[in-house]
């Protein structure tokens, strides 16, 4: 991937910043050839990766949290980062339904990032922290 | 439509920035609230509060109608209030409905399988006709 463009965003775990951070992804990502439905996407799969490190990597604690966006020709790759529970099993946690908190959440998120993004991958160890990777084919010329 | 309800989530609501309570009216067995902004995380739970607060006031009221159409984003913590209230007033036997949904919205709230339990309308009128 030979990155055309990129930008580091490091904030701390309030939920406020979620809307930041998808906004500031959002406006990063229309210097590309996105259709509106496309930068939408982007902006609920931010959403969701950045409330997941809110909510549960650090739960009533806090730290911080590091979104990194790239982009070569033809992808935009962003990772969230967090140092917060980590998850013991990613394969679980990615099924339709499934959460930690099953009282007030639906365990869509993850689904949603999935069906939203082109690739998807997540690395995470318990203790130390996740980071998801996801990424969007950047539309070639439309005609 | 509850002056001080809505003064209050109001407040709370530029306390905390992103959605807005435009209005709450009863009519009948329905409670239809409007909102406007963005509802995620940080903005779910004053609107989680407006619409306890009204059920748990008004016993009578069944169905929930959610007009939809100035609501910009909607993510899954929006969702999840969204469902926690419809669990509420299906032990009533009421019934949600979502009207004037945007294309995105309406996008997510398919992908969530929401309009497997919920009504989707144009129109306050034909919601309260269902
Ligand atoms: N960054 C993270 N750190 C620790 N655990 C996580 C993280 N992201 C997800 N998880 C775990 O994976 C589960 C599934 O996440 P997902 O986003 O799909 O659902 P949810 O957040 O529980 O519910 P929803 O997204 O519908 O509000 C969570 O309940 C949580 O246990
Ligand atoms: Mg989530």
């Amino acid at each position: 991937m030979e990155v055309k463009n990129w930008v580091r965003l490091e904030f701390p775990s309030e939920s406020e910043n979620v809307l930041f951070a998808r906004t500031a992804v959002a406006v990063f990502a229309s210097q590309l050839d996105f259709t509106l439905e496309e930068i939408e996407d982007i902006k609920v799969a931010v959403s969701e990766a950045v409330s997941n490190c809110v909510i549960h990597a650090y739960g009533d604690c806090s730290g911080n949290i590091v979104v990194i966006c790239k982009y070569s020709i033809d992808e935009l790759e962003i990772t969230v980062e967090d140092n917060g529970c980590g998850i013991p099993d990613i394969v679980q946690a990615s099924e339709a339904g499934y959460t930690t908190i099953p009282e007030e959440r639906m365990g869509l998120g993850l689904v949603f990032i999935h069906e939203l993004m082109d690739h998807v991958a997540i690395a995470s160890e318990v203790g130390k922290g996740t980071k998801l990777l996801m990424a969007k084919r950047i539309p070639r010329s439309r005609e | 439509m509850n002056r001080y309800k809505i003064d209050n989530f109001m407040k709370m609501q530029s306390e905390r920035g992103g959605a807005e309570l435009l209005s709450a009216e009863t009519v009948n067995q329905a409670l239809i609230i409007s909102l406007e902004g963005e509802l995620d995380l940080h903005t779910a739970p004053p609107f989680k509060e407006c619409i306890d607060s009204y059920l748990a006031k008004n016993t009578a009221l069944r169905d929930l109608i959610l007009r939809m159409d100035k609501i910009k984003f909607i993510d899954s913590s929006g969702l999840g209030v969204i469902l926690g209230r419809y669990k509420l007033i299906q032990k009533r036997g009421g019934k949600l409905v979502f009207v004037a949904c945007s294309p995105h919205v309406y996008r997510i709230l398919k992908l969530s399988g929401m309009q497997k339990i919920a009504y989707f309308t144009d129109s306050i009128q034909e919601a309260l006709s269902l």
